[in-house]
């Protein structure tokens, strides 16, 4: 058995920036390889694992996609020992100042982010933001060192370390998205010994933060009938309470809108109530900010579906989530692929 | 010789139908009640109806000759609306705009809500209780409230769309309604389905989620894989003076100057091959047309040309005034042209027409 | 090669109407490709080579097209009002010269003749080609302009419009003339429609269907008085991308150009673009997805009508873009 809060602490550990998830794919591989009979590592760098079903082939095919690279930083120059940086995903640069990071030069580096003085700024109001590209990252070294140790597109990620808080509240870096990869370990294991009819493919995808890259390319090389993008949503928390927002630790959302499939929504969320796990209507009155954006137009159009995960503090690096809800999305997750019918795709019906 | 083909024409039953379509509502995929009232229209004409995984209808009408071009024919059933996104106590709700409106349309507008068409209004505060400088400042969506009446919160949940209520008229030459972008465009295809070409395989596409990505289109073209395409749209006329009566040069397109053909705009540049055939149709038979100004705005062909290989693409558009609000209004000469262009420049399509000189 | 480059840049290729470049680029790579063909958004897609053992079907890119005007609307009085195609700025407007598809020419003006240190808004500039009228206008709406500008040779340093991406063509080119045995199966893309959204690169990488893709392009330098900081100088050789704002490049990718460099003694730089992308981007999400990487040519006043590259980089480019395909290629794991 995975203990999933011990992998998602190791996982959360690991570096893995879009485009180079390559340490946090392994761990995901180690972890999945008792749990499915195959696996590829696409050409873009997502993790594609297939656990067969037991029916009959060709067998249909869902495909459950939650990306697993990381936000962070990339070094643009080097100069006297300072190192400027531009983001990877989205960062607010003034929660930056101040910020304990890992450059990943030569070797790994531990830094602080410098916001340098305002008399050493162009003229500006005193205590106003400073943009990401006036801020520095002080390695400690000389400038000789730094020099020979760091060059230009070195990573940078956040040093937070994951902390547990009371009642299996995990709060640390990168939650966004390695909290919905848990997610899918739990599916993988509770599927263990289940006799499900469909193939399942479990794929960690690469480059969601950036370009949505796994999100296109994974279900072209894949093709399954139904995609579902495992992905954080907004919880209710200090600055975020309105419609867009859940509670914490209160259960999963599933995604209404136009990336996903209205039959598909209705026959998860009969599961969910059978089993009386609590899920929200997550609205996306333009579209979804997940990898489903990108799996429903690929070829000629896949069925999708959204699960959304409530996470305070969105991309920093003290994101919030509850062990719970990640617990909550596996099980729904499995208990909807355990009881998925052959003929589905046959009556997928529109609400029409 | 081609086989003989009826010209297609606009009368009572393409406006009836027109009326039933620009009255039904569908935003994005949620396009249920316009999609049912095309499927019934098209069924007869199609040697083959599926409805795929975005909600879009994908009808072939095959070729009555061997060899024939594979023609992709777009227009999307989907329009601008809102979505309900939170309740309030006694019937009020918060909405969310969907696809491109501009918000000070709204104040005052009388609206239906889902499926079941529930009426509501989009209310505005008194001008007797307003603070003297409130009118200079434009009403946001933050402050504005759908209200189905104080007893009817019942029949209204968060997740449910909202369109505008404005229903269809035919004013003399013109026909007003909410949502001309692009029904009209789904009854030409549908007449064209019906007077199909013989010389060439009609693949229509009536789509979806257009106003929000041209997404449903991408997955229509890969899927029908079809030689060359043509997307039948409606596209924003502004042709009305300028505040200080200087030449209005930001027109878009007319009305009354026929339909209006895309050189480039933002999504795509319309294949110059295509082009010169429909000026060449256009000019031959006498065809008035316009060459809509390039610019800001885009069609299905968006997305539809940059599927597999290349789709060589072209749009043809009917004019309205006032897009994206409440009410537009076309002309019957620039629809009945635009038919008419579409269905000339099919049947005398060249076989040879994207071996590039 | 400079004769090459000067030929391309005194093309006039504005994006989706790129004939005039694309024939020149037939011409000169007559014979020297297995396989030629042009696709339904005009990319030429040139084969050179047959996949060998341990060999990669790799696509490289270099568009052809170049930023341009287009006529949206004529006056009473013949003067033309235009949009842009491509990524233009209004800054470098008032002044230039452009010349339309038909080869007529103009000049662009401001609606107040009185602005000395202020740039005007596109909407507020107008094309005049000496027409006196409406109808005596040969320009109608529709109508694709691009600027004209003569081409400098300054000895190491080249500047002329269009450089963006010209200078990437005949890389292109030359690299094709100079390969010799290739495990590889190579293609050279010269796509359209770059400027407008790398178009033509989706769909030629469709129908490619590549292990591998390289684009060739131009990048920003920061080596002007007080410009943006970026660590990029002309003359210190081609880039290597590591990332741009349209993409990441594959990390194997960039180490083995890198150490490719490095063993044949090419000097490089490493990039980070903070805005702009190439066709890479397009080729990278490609069906299950494309490996990619991008060397290039540092470019100084990009997207005006006087860009300016060095000419060792050119040739170093070149050598690098040999040095790459002739073996086998080899990605490694970090």
């Amino acid at each position: 058995m995975t203990d999933i809060k011990q992998f998602l602490n190791e996982l959360l550990s690991l570096p893995g920036l879009s485009a180079y998830e390559g340490p946090a794919r392994e761990h995901i591989a180690s972890t999945w390889k008792p749990l499915v009979d195959e696996m590829q590592v696409s050409p873009i760098g997502s993790l594609h694992a297939l656990k067969k079903g037991f029916g009959s082939e060709p067998r249909p095919r869902i495909l459950l996609a939650a990306h697993m690279d990381a936000i962070g930083m990339m070094v643009t120059g080097v100069t006297d020992g300072f190192l400027s940086f531009t983001e990877i995903g989205g960062i607010d640069p003034r929660l930056l100042p101040g910020l304990r990071v890992t450059v990943h030069a030569k070797r790994n580096l531990p830094g602080i982010i410098v916001m340098p003085r305002d008399a050493l700024l162009p003229e500006r109001k005193s205590e106003t933001p400073v943009e990401m590209k006036y801020l520095f990252i002080d390695l400690g070294l000389s400038a000789a060192e730094t020099a020979e140790l760091v060059q230009i597109g070195d990573l940078v990620s956040f040093a937070q370390e994951p902390m547990e808080l009371p009642n299996g509240i995990i709060t640390g870096h990168s939650l966004d998205n390695r909290a919905s990869v848990a997610a899918v370990t739990a599916c993988l294991e509770e599927l263990h010994n289940v006799q499900h009819a469909w193939d399942v493919w479990a794929v960690a995808t690469a480059q969601e933060e950036e370009t949505l890259g796994g999100g296109f390319t994974a279900p072209f090389a894949i093709r399954p009938d139904l995609a579902v993008a495992i992905d954080v949503t907004f919880a209710k928390g200090p600055g975020a309470s309105d419609w867009r927002t859940f509670p914490l630790g209160k259960g999963v959302s599933l995604g209404i809108g136009s990336n996903v499939h209205p039959g598909f929504f209705k026959a998860v969320k009969e599961v969910a109530d059978k089993l009386d796990i609590p899920v929200h209507n997550e609205l996306m009155p333009r579209g979804s900010g997940t990898d489903a954006l990108a799996m429903q137009i690929v070829a000629d159009g896949i069925t999708t579906l959204v699960i959304g995960i409530p996470l305070r503090y969105m991309h920093t690096p003290v994101e919030m989530v509850a062990m719970k809800d990640i617990q909550r999305a596996g099980h729904l997750l499995a208990s909807f692929i355990a009881t998925l019918p052959v003929d589905f795709m046959q009556n997928l019906k529109w609400d029409d | 010789m081609t086989a003989k083909t009826l010209s297609p024409v606009i009368e009572k039953e393409q406006i009836a139908l027109l009326e039933q379509l620009s009255n039904a509502c569908g935003i994005l995929s949620d396009v249920g009640e316009v999609r049912k009232i095309v499927l019934e229209k098209i069924q007869p004409y199609c040697d083959s109806v599926k409805v795929d995984a975005l909600g879009n209808i994908l009808a072939i009408r095959k070729a009555q000759q061997p060899g024939a071009l594979r023609v992709m024919l777009a227009a999307h059933m989907d329009e601008v609306g809102f979505m309900v996104v939170e309740s309030e106590e006694g019937g009020l709700f918060k909405l969310v705009t969907v696809g491109g409106i501009d918000v000070r349309y709204l104040p005052g507008k009388p609206v239906l809500v889902g499926k079941d068409h529930v009426p509501g209004v989009i209310g505005a505060k008194p001008i007797h209780l307003m603070k003297r400088d409130e009118m200079q400042t434009a009403m946001d969506l933050d402050g504005l409230r759908l209200d189905v009446g104080p007893d009817g919160g019942d029949k209204v949940k968060p997740g449910d769309h909202v369109y505008f209520a404005t229903r269809f008229q035919q004013v003399g030459s013109s026909m007003v309604g909410k949502a001309l972008d692009d029904r009209i465009g789904v009854v030409t295809l549908a007449t064209l389905l019906q007077y199909a070409p013989a010389n060439i395989e009609l693949l229509a596409a009536f789509t979806t989620q257009e106003e929000i990505g041209l997404r449903g289109a991408r997955v229509a073209a890969y899927g029908f894989d079809p030689d060359l395409a043509i997307v039948l749209d409606s596209t924003p006329a502004h042709d009305y003076p300028s505040y200080d009566g200087s030449e209005n040069r930001y027109f878009n397109t007319r009305l009354d100057a026929g339909p209006a053909i895309y050189v480039a705009d933002t999504g795509t540049i319309s294949d110059p091959r295509l082009l010169q055939h429909l000026f060449r149709v256009a000019a031959e038979n006498g065809i008035p047309y316009q060459i809509r100004q390039p610019g800001p705005g885009g069609t299905d062909a968006g997305s539809i040309h940059k599927q597999r290989s290349g789709i060589p693409s072209v749009s043809i558009s009917v004019p309205g005034r006032y897009a994206h609000s409440p009410v537009m209004v076309s002309r019957l000469s620039d629809w009945r042209n635009s038919l008419t262009l579409a269905h000339t420049a099919l049947t005398t399509l060249p076989q040879d027409i994207l071996q590039r000189a | 090669m400079k004769e090459l480059i000067r030929s391309l840049v005194e093309a006039t290729g504005p994006s989706g109407y790129e004939t005039q470049v694309r024939e020149l680029v037939q011409t000169s790579i007559t014979g020297l490709a297995d396989e030629v063909k042009v696709d339904a958004l005009g990319n030429l897609i040139a084969r050179k080579g047959k996949l060998k053992e341990g060999g990669k079907r790799v696509m490289l890119s270099a568009h052809m097209d170049e930023i341009g005007l287009i006529a949206t609307f004529v006056d009473d009085n013949g003067f033309i009002r235009f949009t842009a195609n491509g990524g233009v700025f209004p800054v470098y407007l008032l002044g230039s010269r452009v010349r339309f598809l038909n080869g007529v020419e103009g000049v662009i003006g401001a609606e107040s003749n009185n602005l000395r240190d202020q740039a005007p808004a596109m909407d507020k500039c107008f094309i005049d080609v000496g027409a006196k009228d409406r109808l005596g206008c040969p320009v109608s709406v529709g109508d694709m302009a691009v600027f004209v500008r003569p081409y400098l040779d300054l000895g190491d340093r080249l500047v002329s419009k269009a450089l963006d991406d010209r200078v990437g063509v005949a890389i292109l080119v030359e690299a094709l003339k100079q390969l010799q045995d290739t495990p590889n199966e190579l293609y050279f893309v010269f796509s359209t429609q770059e400027e407008v959204g790398t178009r033509g690169a989706i769909t030629a990488a469709y129908a490619v269907d590549p292990e591998l893709g390289i684009a060739l392009d131009v990048t920003k330098t920061g080596d002007t008085p007080k410009c943006d900081k970026m660590e990029v100088t002309l003359g210190k050789g081609p880039t290597v991308k590591v990332r741009d704002s349209g993409m990441l490049s594959d990390p194997r990718v960039v180490r083995w150009m890198r150490k490719t460099a490095e063993k044949a003694g090419i000097p490089y730089q490493l990039e980070v673009l903070e805005a702009g992308s190439t066709d890479a981007r397009s080729i990278q999400v490609t069906r299950a997805g494309v490996p990619v990487g991008v060397i290039s040519i540092p470019c100084r006043y990009v997207h005006s009508p006087s860009e300016m590259v060095d000419y060792q980089d050119v040739v170093n480019s070149v050598k690098l873009l040999v040095a790459l395909l002739s073996e086998r290629i080899v990605l490694e794991q970090q």
